[in-house]
């Protein structure tokens, strides 16, 4: 039952367009600063792509896939039409209106601070207006979500809710809640100077607050991801979820611990105590947990459909799985890239570790290879799989989209391992310029060139994937049917009330933000004494 | 399907979870907060009480010992954006300002390899002649000028100059700038000059460059290098010029010098 076509498209549309120009622009960043190019002379130029490149991929475009497909499962799982639709369209309005107004000063030059805003460095203030005004617009869908299920509750007394509703609701829950922390720096901290109020900034503060977002923003991108693992792809290539209950305390867990790791970002800084890094840390390694829940019970998810299609033996299986079938090859490349990912992550998330390859380009890697790798080829399965029920007609063409999947994974994989390799010799990240003629950073050349080759597959596999889009609107009619999920193994009778509703898990990550961040902002907070010069960017004569 | 939602299931599920977080939030504290701090042997500090304080982040005063001062008077400005000038204040400013004409020239634009002024920003001119006023950055010949100004007066000069029209130009190309204003150089932590002086941008309290004479950029950074001149808040400008090869400091020299004023 998808009867807000019109709404989720848009949201689509909007999305897939700006992760194109977004796309382009990372893909030249690669070129300029690499051996390729002769060196472009203003580094002012490279910052403002990358703030633009930045501020797209992190807040604009996966949030607005979050929204429409959290649209598509609330009428397709709960079979009921939306309420709210009106609002869910000002939503829509206020993030484009919110990105056009963030991306004007940025275009100009005049906010080249980069998405993570770095205070003490102070922009434009119409591009931090435009990033709140994303943040609400996107919490309209929070609220919506909420209400969506909670009338279909007093609907459907005693009912249990549907897997990919559950989950796509605990995953608006984390964003509403983790968004939170960069709301407040940008309202209390850095909006305030930007618009003149105040010319000193807490920029230890402010970093604080923001990681309280930056981390758990991830696993906000990753919802729709884990969504499509459980509740698309199992049905898509023709096998059974292994275990309901257990991709449900995957959900939960998300919810609990994505939230209260976020300062393993500030290992490097001296305004948080060691002690609260170490509590970050152990956490962060907790959030590994339903991750490797998740790949366990995918795993046997895709192991049911080898054997269903007639695989034997311990390995026999995977030679029957169905390898033509795009959800089966992106969850393979999904599941290599988040392997390789989380490896990368479990360095990043060791305080001794994290001490050699921090602010390198390792973290670059690590952070493209898990997003712009195993979540967003995803975020490719999710709009080929809902395209016929969106538009009536077909894919363009299927060998196309196994190309374009196939790039994708080849793409990633020759841009993020030179990364993390040069990375490991101590490239720095965030700069604009690399002296390659240098002897100490000749060994540099070769991989750098590598990458940004790596850079231009990416571009063209993003190219194609809106090509096929395109095309597919123009393609043969079909009747494709109702929009089903994945039905479990076995079938589900009796799930526990904590594990359909989700007031326990959402009062767990407040608490354990309170116990995690509460000494950390307080004591920052109530000093006097720890505020900075703000340094303004963009002025020129 | 239904769903299990027997008051006893519900306590189990809510006690199992919250008992879990506890414990991991009580071991990793105890760890993070007590274990380590007084295991690794690198606590400076006197009890434990102190060291769990330390790891979680709470600054105590460790040292009875007063703070090392240092052997220079430091600059007391706090470089920020000037808050616009009151409508007499360049009129204020004009006056006072003869007795820098001689050097810095009626019109701002000097004949002597003294900085040229006019159109340079008012947050620039306000520092130094407030470092000059305080001994955070001294001369023989400006010092004594400063020494009588008050803090109005020296607003009054930085809006006058900060007034007269501007006469170098952005060169926005950078056909023959030199590797040193352009990119700088990384691998010694040198940022670009142009990436403060103008160029490529400009940061709050640092001078615009262009068409400044040779001999006083060369001389400033050489003050720099060496250690004379310290009111740099940062010491940005002494890393900077320290790593700075005598050629480099000639090309920027020549460079900026090289952005003429109109008419000289």
């Amino acid at each position: 039952m998808l009867n807000s076509r019109r709404l989720i498209i848009a949201h689509f549309w909007v999305a897939f367009s700006v992760f194109g120009l977004a796309l382009i622009l990372g893909a030249w960043q690669m070129f300029i600063r690499s051996p390729l190019a002769s060196w472009l002379g203003n580094p002012e130029w490279y910052y403002r792509s990358v703030t633009a490149h930045g501020t797209i991929m992190g807040y604009v475009f996966p949030t607005l896939v979050a929204m429409g497909f959290g649209y598509a499962i609330t009428e397709t799982s709960l079979k009921t039409d939306l309420i709210g639709r009106r609002w869910a369209w000002a939503g829509l309005g206020l993030v484009v209106l919110g990105a056009v107004t963030a991306m004007v000063p940025v275009s100009l030059g005049k906010a080249s601070v980069l998405y993570t805003f770095y205070p003490p460095m102070i922009g434009n203030p119409f591009y931090y207006i435009g990033v709140v005004m994303v943040v609400v617009g996107s919490w309209i869908w929070v609220a919506l979500m909420s209400v969506n299920l909670i009338v279909w509750k007093k609907r459907n007394p005693g009912a249990v809710v549907p897997l990919a509703m559950y989950a796509n609701v605990a995953g608006s829950y984390l964003w509403g809640w983790t968004a939170v922390g960069a709301a407040l720096e940008l309202l209390l901290q850095i909006i305030p100077v930007a618009l003149g109020l105040r010319t000193t900034i807490d920029a230890g503060l402010a970093r604080v607050f923001f990681s309280w977002t930056l981390h758990a923003i991830v696993y906000f991108w990753l919802m729709p991801t884990y969504i499509a693992y459980y509740t698309i792809v199992p049905r898509a290539i023709g096998g059974r979820l292994y275990s309901d209950s257990m991709a449900r305390i995957s959900f939960s867990l998300f919810l609990v611990v994505a939230m209260p790791i976020g300062i393993h970002h500030t290992f490097a800084d001296p305004q948080v105590g060691a002690g609260f890094k170490f509590i970050h840390s152990a956490f962060t390694a907790v959030v590994a947990l339903p991750t490797l829940l998740t790949v366990f019970t995918i795993c046997a998810s895709v192991e049911i459909a080898g054997r269903l299609r007639g695989g034997k033996g311990p390995f026999g299986w995977l030679a029957t799985l169905p390898w033509r079938n795009p959800a089966m090859l992106a969850i393979a490349f999904s599941f290599l890239m988040l392997g390789f990912g989380g490896a990368g992550g479990l360095i990043n998330m060791s305080y001794q570790l994290d001490s050699s390859i921090h602010n390198t380009q390792w973290i670059t890697g690590h952070f493209h290879l898990i997003f712009g790798g195993a979540i967003v080829i995803m975020y490719f399965v999710i709009a080929y799989d809902l395209w016929p029920h969106l538009t009536g007609r077909a894919i363009a063409s299927m060998s196309l989209v196994r190309l374009q999947l196939w790039l994708w994974f080849i793409g990633m994989i020759v841009t993020t391992f030179p990364w993390h390799y040069v990375g490991i010799l101590g490239m720095p990240r965030r700069m604009a310029y690399y002296d390659y003629s240098n002897p100490a950073l000749s060994d540099e050349a070769a991989p750098v060139v590598m990458s940004a080759i790596g850079g231009f597959i990416l571009l063209a596999s993003g190219l194609l994937f809106l090509f096929i889009l395109v095309r597919s609107h123009f393609e043969r009619r079909i009747e494709p049917g109702q929009y089903t999920y994945a039905q479990a193994a076995h079938a589900v009778t009796r799930v526990p009330a904590a594990l359909n509703a989700h007031g326990l898990w959402v009062a767990l990550m407040v608490a354990l933000t309170i116990t995690n961040y509460g000494l950390p902002i307080m004591q920052l907070a109530v000093r006097d004494d720890t505020s900075v010069p703000a340094v303004f960017v963009g002025e020129r004569r | 399907m239904s769903i299990e939602k027997t008051p006893a299931s519900n306590r189990a599920w809510a006690s199992a979870s919250i008992a879990i977080a506890a414990v991991l939030f009580m071991s990793s504290s105890i760890l993070g907060l007590v274990v380590l701090p007084s295991v690794q042997g690198t606590d400076p500090f006197t009890n434990l009480w102190d060291s769990i304080c330390s790891a979680a982040g709470l600054p105590r005063r460790a040292s009875s010992t007063d703070p090392v001062e240092p052997d220079h008077k430091i600059s007391r400005v706090v470089l920020s954006t000037m808050p616009k000038a009151e409508a007499d204040s360049v009129g204020r400013g004009a006056t006072i300002a003869l007795q820098c004409a001689i050097c810095h020239g009626p019109t701002g634009v000097s004949r002597a390899d003294s900085p040229n002024l006019a159109g340079q920003y008012a947050v620039a001119i306000y520092k130094q002649l407030e470092d000059f006023r305080s001994g955070a950055r001294s001369s023989a010949v400006m010092s004594p000028f400063a020494a009588n100004l008050s803090d109005q007066d020296i607003r009054d000069v930085a809006a006058y100059y900060a007034y007269l029209p501007s006469v170098p130009t952005n060169h926005a190309s950078t056909a023959g700038v030199p590797a040193i204003v352009a990119y700088g150089a990384p691998l010694r932590g040198i940022a670009p000059c142009g990436s403060c002086h103008g160029s490529v941008e400009n940061k709050a309290g640092s001078p615009w460059l262009g068409g400044q004479p040779s001999a006083y950029i060369t001389a400033q950074l050489n003050a720099f290098a060496v250690g004379i001149r310290t009111n740099d808040t940062s010491q940005q400008m002494r890393n900077i010029a320290r790593q700075m090869s005598k050629d480099e400091i000639a090309q920027a020299a020549e460079y900026y010098a090289s952005l003429n004023p109109d008419g000289l």
